[in-house]
Formats: structure tokens, C-alpha cells, sequence
């Protein structure tokens, strides 16, 4: 299981990435992609929605159920990857490579809040 | 404490993910679900189904007991070996399970049931034997002693015949629907996946030796998650999702396993069932919009609403299919709507099967 020591994690498995431009790419961790298996299908949020923390923005189904996925931080939609969109696989193939969405976020210390390397391990490894 | 097959220790070897299934511990993959559901459309894929349960009716009221227990007739069974699938029903028409029935004479039958229903099976056969004179003059085995692994796929005969060369002169010469014992082991040219390939029936004792034979000649262990998404694509209804005991085989599309053709034939369920015309059918569905579809989705036609019984994307057709039991006179060619996270998508009704023998026939 890769948990890579740059991003910063949830508890519910998405991992964020600062970008240069001060926005942030969110996908799903390795845990997360092969606890889910096969993934088939993404329902991914439209550029322009305001989202809170904790809300509901996107969904990946596999071949065995579909699960939510959060907003991790507040703030506004401004891309999502039509290309991951096209080739659902990718996120099993490669979790950190394949971001969902980006936000702009409202408050970008927020990002300080989140988990760290370290700690989401302790979280997947109780999972 | 949850069962396991005699094949459990194969499975945690082969990096299966465990999961309980029906009270057993079973593997629902043992990596990807979807690879081992092309193997199986493409080449060949083992699955251990040592879960179900073989019983086995012998005696001289054998053939009148089964015309009186199930609702298809196995009274058209004339050859030996040959295989006869139906509904087990209760006195008001509700499924009790969906099993297959062999026959070896008219006093040698064997029945395979579902594993969550085994032993609610076996207690309701015995039940049935009793209120009949003389116990129905039937023996009635459960046969916990044998296990089933289920080889399916355009190579999996051939890929038998060369893990068990003593069974190819009788495999061989099978046709679908028929099996044959040769020694302890029975083959039988049956399965749940829409593809040809066999179910082999053996004593638990052997079934690991028959497994590595089976993984020797190049067979891949594949896991209930494929056998699932195949036997949804074969157009096969699955006992516990798509019928149960308050459904009738007219409102599970199983009006083809109910033969009345012999009037004076009072099987359990036959006053129940033809007393009025099933107000509710089985469909199939193909998802027209993106998503998927999955089970106890709300389902609207020109007829009224229903929901979705089984759900799930189909690997073959790289869309998503389901059954939904819906009003009667709902029929392929019409378009409904199936509510998914508060959206309503459309999708087409079509005629099951949606795949057989690899090609999508929808």
C-alpha cells in the first residue's frame, strides 16, 4: 500500500495536493481504490460548484458498489478530469496520478488540517 | 462461525479476497473481478460453488414425489443424466428456491440447491415426503460429503478433458443440460455464466487434488463478484435477489420453468399460480444514460413503477444492465426511467439474455 509523504489525506481516503497555482487536486488513495476493486464508472462535480468541507461532491462506483466522495477542504470547483472520466481504470492503475476534481480553496491553511502521511497510515491500516 | 468449502486454504493461497457469503466464507475475487469475468467470456475461469448443496432422492416414488415437489415436470427427463431446471414453490405459489434436478433413473435423481436455502431445502423435501403415503417411498440425502467446482468458458471442456483424462470419453460426447457420473465424479454440463463449460461434482476428499489438476491445465480460479456480473449478463435470475419466497416464477420470468402440460399433475403452487394472471413481470434493463444501475432502484414505466431486483455494470457490453420487476405489460422495446441519486436515467427494456457465448446479443 503507497501513502506518499508529499500529500496530505482524509479519513474517508482522498489524498490532496497543493498545485503551484495554490489549487488543490483531490483523488482516492491506493487503499481506497483496491478496497473498492474495479472501478467502472465516476460522477464527477461540474467546474463552478461552491463546496463545503465534508460534502458530498462525486461518486465512483466499481463493479461491487458505489461510494461518496468528499469535499475536503471548502471552497469552489474548477476543474474535473474529463479524462479519468473516459478511462475509470485509472484510478486502480494509478490512484496518485489520477486527480477527480480541483478546488480553489476559500481558505488555503485549511490544507494544514488534514492528514498527514503518517497519520492516514494509522487510519487505512485500521481500516 | 462461518462455513468454509473444502477449497478455503486454495483460496487464501491463490490471494483470494474472502467475503461471507450465505454464512460462508467464500472468495469474491482474487484480484479483479473484471479480468476474471473476460477469462471466463474468453478462455476459461474455475469457480467453487462447493457452497451449494447436492441432494439426492432415490427410491421407487422418486419420479411421482419430484412431479409433486417442483413446478416443472421431470417426467420429460427420458435419457439418463439429463437435467431439468425449476422452481420449488410453496402452496401459495411463492419461491422457496431454483435448483436442478438430474436424473439417473426414475429412482435416481440428484437435486443441487442454493447454499442460503439448503437446509430451509432439505427440511421442506422432507415435509412434502411425509404428507405422502408411505413417506412418499423416497430416500431423501443431503450431500455435504461431495464439493462442485464449476469450470465455464469456449475452453473449458477442452481444458477438463485434459485435467481429467479418465472423464473425457463420457464428457466428451455431452450435450448442454446433460451430465454423466464416471466413478465417484459426476460432470455435468451445466453452469451459471452463459458460456459452456462443466459443473464437476466429486467427493470433498478429492476436490483439492481435481483443483491443482484444473490450475495445471491453465484454468484460473475466478470469484463469486464475476460469477455475479456473469450470470446478470447470461439473463439469470438469482434466488434471494431476484425471486424469493413472496414471488411467483410468472412475476421472476421463469414462466418457462412451470409446465402444466399434464392437467392431472398437482404440483405444490400450480392452484396459487394459474388461479389469476401475474400482475408483475421480470425485465431486463439496459442503462442508456452514464451510471449504474444496481438492486432497489426505483424503476417508471407506461405502466407503473417498479425497482430493480439485480444491478450491475456488465463487463461485456461496457454499459450497465439490470433486471427490475415491474408492472405487467411492460415488454422490450419500451423506454423507462430508473431513479439514481435523485436522478431519473433512461433505459431501454430488452429481452435476457443480454450475452451468450461472448457476444451480446442486446
Amino acid at each position: 500500500m503507497s501513502i506518499p509523504s508529499n500529500l496530505r489525506y482524509t479519513d474517508s481516503h482522498e489524498w490532496v495536493r497543493k498545485e503551484p497555482d495554490n489549487t488543490l487536486s483531490i483523488g482516492i488513495t491506493d487503499h481506497a481504490q483496491e478496497a473498492l476493486g474495479d472501478i467502472v464508472f465516476l460522477d464527477l462535480p461540474e467546474a463552478g460548484r461552491t463546496v463545503k468541507a465534508g460534502e458530498i461532491v462525486a461518486v465512483i462506483e466499481s463493479v461491487k458498489a458505489a461510494s461518496d466522495i468528499y469535499a475536503p477542504i471548502a471552497g469552489e470547483i474548477v476543474a474535473s478530469n474529463a479524462a479519468a472520466v473516459d478511462a475509470p481504470d485509472s484510478v486502480n492503475n494509478s490512484p496518485y496520478d489520477t486527480w477527480l476534481f480541483k478546488i480553489q480553496p476559500t481558505r488555503l491553511d485549511d490544507i494544514d488540517a488534514l492528514l498527514d502521511a503518517a497519520a492516514y497510515a494509522k487510519v487505512a491500516d485500521a481500516d | 462461525m462461518a462455513k468454509q468449502t473444502p477449497l478455503y486454504a486454495e483460496h487464501v493461497a491463490a490471494g483470494a479476497k474472502i467475503v461471507d457469503f450465505a454464512g460462508w466464507d467464500m472468495p469474491i475475487h482474487y484480484g479483479s473481478q473484471l479480468d476474471e469475468h473476460k477469462l471466463v467470456r474468453a478462455d476459461a475461469g474455475m469457480f467453487d460453488v462447493s457452497h451449494m448443496l447436492p441432494v439426492d432422492i432415490d427410491g421407487a416414488g422418486a419420479r411421482d414425489f419430484l412431479r409433486h415437489l417442483v413446478a416443472n415436470d421431470v417426467a420429460k427427463l427420458k435419457t439418463p443424466g439429463k437435467a431439468l431446471y425449476s422452481c420449488m414453490l410453496k402452496a401459495d405459489g411463492g419461491i422457496l428456491d431454483d435448483l436442478i434436478i438430474y436424473r439417473f433413473a426414475d429412482d435416481d435423481y440428484r437435486i443441487v440447491v442454493n447454499a442460503g436455502t439448503a437446509d430451509k431445502d432439505v427440511a421442506w423435501m422432507r415435509e412434502v415426503a411425509r404428507s405422502l403415503p408411505g413417506g412418499g417411498n423416497v430416500n431423501i440425502t443431503p450431500r455435504r460429503d461431495l464439493a462442485i467446482i464449476a469450470v465455464q468458458g469456449p475452453k473449458a471442456q477442452e481444458k477438463v478433458w485434459a485435467a481429467l483424462p479418465e472423464a473425457e470419453a463420457a464428457a466428451r460426447p455431452l450435450r448442454a443440460f446433460n451430465a454423466a457420473r464416471v466413478g465417484d465424479l459426476m460432470v455435468c454440463f451445466t453452469g451459471y455464466t452463459g458460456e459452456v463449460g462443466y459443473e464437476l461434482i466429486c467427493p470433498a476428499g478429492r476436490v483439492v487434488e481435481l483443483w491443482h489438476a484444473l490450475l495445471a491445465a491453465g484454468v484460473k480460479p475466478a470469484g463469486l463478484g464475476a460469477r455475479d456480473t456473469l450470470r446478470l449478463e447470461a439473463g439469470m435470475a438469482l434466488y434471494g435477489q431476484d425471486m424469493n419466497e413472496s414471488i411467483n416464477p410468472y412475476e421472476a420470468g421463469l414462466a418457462w420453468t412451470v409446465d402444466l402440460s399434464d392437467a392431472a399433475r398437482d404440483f405444490i403452487g400450480r392452484a396459487a399460480i394459474t388461479a389469476q394472471p401475474a400482475a408483475r413481470t421480470l425485465i431486463g434493463l439496459v442503462l442508456e444514460d452514464r451510471g449504474v444501475l444496481r438492486a432497489h432502484m426505483p424503476v417508471f414505466t407506461s405502466h407503473g413503477a417498479g425497482e430493480t431486483t439485480s444491478g450491475s455494470f456488465a463487463p461485456s457490453m461496457n454499459a450497465s444492465i439490470a433486471f427490475a420487476r415491474v408492472p405487467a405489460g411492460v415488454a422490450a422495446g419500451d423506454s423507462v426511467e430508473v431513479e439514481i441519486r435523485d436522478k431519473r436515467l433512461k433505459a431501454r427494456v430488452v429481452a435476457a439474455p443480454f450475452v451468450r457465448n461472448g457476444q451480446v446479443l442486446v
